[in-house]
């Protein structure tokens, strides 16, 4: 079968787009998909491992993840609305300060 | 090359693509579209680690309710073609030197401690069960469980809070 290398391999490549996006990108959405893709990138780690040590533990811990991104993802998305509603837009650069 | 192996680097390669394809798109619905054939090519790799029930429900909650949240938020706001500012002129170099400098560490950690020999298995019944899933889930990690549960709510009512026009508003309209 395939080495557990080439999983942590593809995992660790999909967590530093993930930063580059966080660090490059100034539209809060996609700072956002960028964070989703580092929790995928975990994720991932966990059920390689889970299926190198023949345990279900790794997959549960998918199921806590996948519903605190959900959750963050809730409270987020709100906070953007929220903020665009105030300033007319969600580049990460024009909310530098925290007056309303 | 075996097979299997093949088919994990054609998903990997579509994976890391639409991630690719994500960070550099210029509209920001092709980069939710983008990241959602992301979540399926990551769902296609936990099957073949013999995970069904964790890919499925990336397929359903990841690629059908957060990003369909996402879709929404984007269509609600407009924001689909907003004007971006240039970054700061040091950023650029310095975030994708920063990540080079991760994606070696990690190569250098993986190489050095973890090597070719240790091989994934391959699908099995029993870490394909999604009864044992449920039983950890509602037995060992009862608490954490309960936790997430709890974090759910506050981010339902944080998230109504949130949104709700506040009463100068309310008082306007």
């Amino acid at each position: 079968m395939i080495p557990l290398v080439y999983y942590l391999g593809l995992a660790v490549i999909l967590f530093a787009l993930g930063i580059l996006g966080v660090l490059l990108r100034k539209n809060a959405l996609v700072v956002f998909m960028s964070l989703e893709l580092m929790f995928n990138a975990a994720n991932l780690v966990f059920i390689a491992f889970s299926n190198f040590y023949q345990i279900l533990d790794g997959q549960t811990l998918v199921i806590f993840v996948m519903t605190t991104a959900a959750a963050e993802v809730a409270v987020g998305l709100a906070l953007m609305v929220t903020i665009f509603r105030h300033r007319g837009s969600i580049d990460v650069d024009q909310t530098k300060d925290l007056k309303g | 090359m075996t097979p299997q192996l093949f088919v994990f680097l054609v998903i990997a390669a579509i994976a890391v693509i639409a991630a690719v394809a994500m960070l550099l798109s210029r509209n920001t619905v092709y980069s939710a579209l983008y990241l959602i054939v992301n979540f399926l090519a990551i769902a296609a790799i936990y099957l073949s680690l013999g995970a069904p029930f964790v890919a499925l429900a990336q397929v359903t909650v990841y690629a059908g309710a957060i990003m369909v949240l996402f879709l929404f938020v984007i269509m609600m706001l407009g924001a689909e073609k907003l004007k971006e500012q240039e970054p700061l002129k040091w950023q650029r170099p310095l975030a994708i030197f920063l990540s080079l400098a991760l994606v070696g560490e990690a190569v250098y950690a993986l190489t050095s401690h973890i090597g070719q020999d240790f091989l994934t298995q391959p699908p099995t019944d029993t870490l394909a069960d999604p009864k044992a899933i449920g039983a950890l889930l509602f037995n060992q990690y009862s608490l954490p469980f309960e936790i997430t549960s709890i974090i759910l709510l506050v981010a339902a009512v944080g998230a109504v809070v949130l949104t709700r026009a506040g009463k100068k508003e309310e008082e306007k309209s």
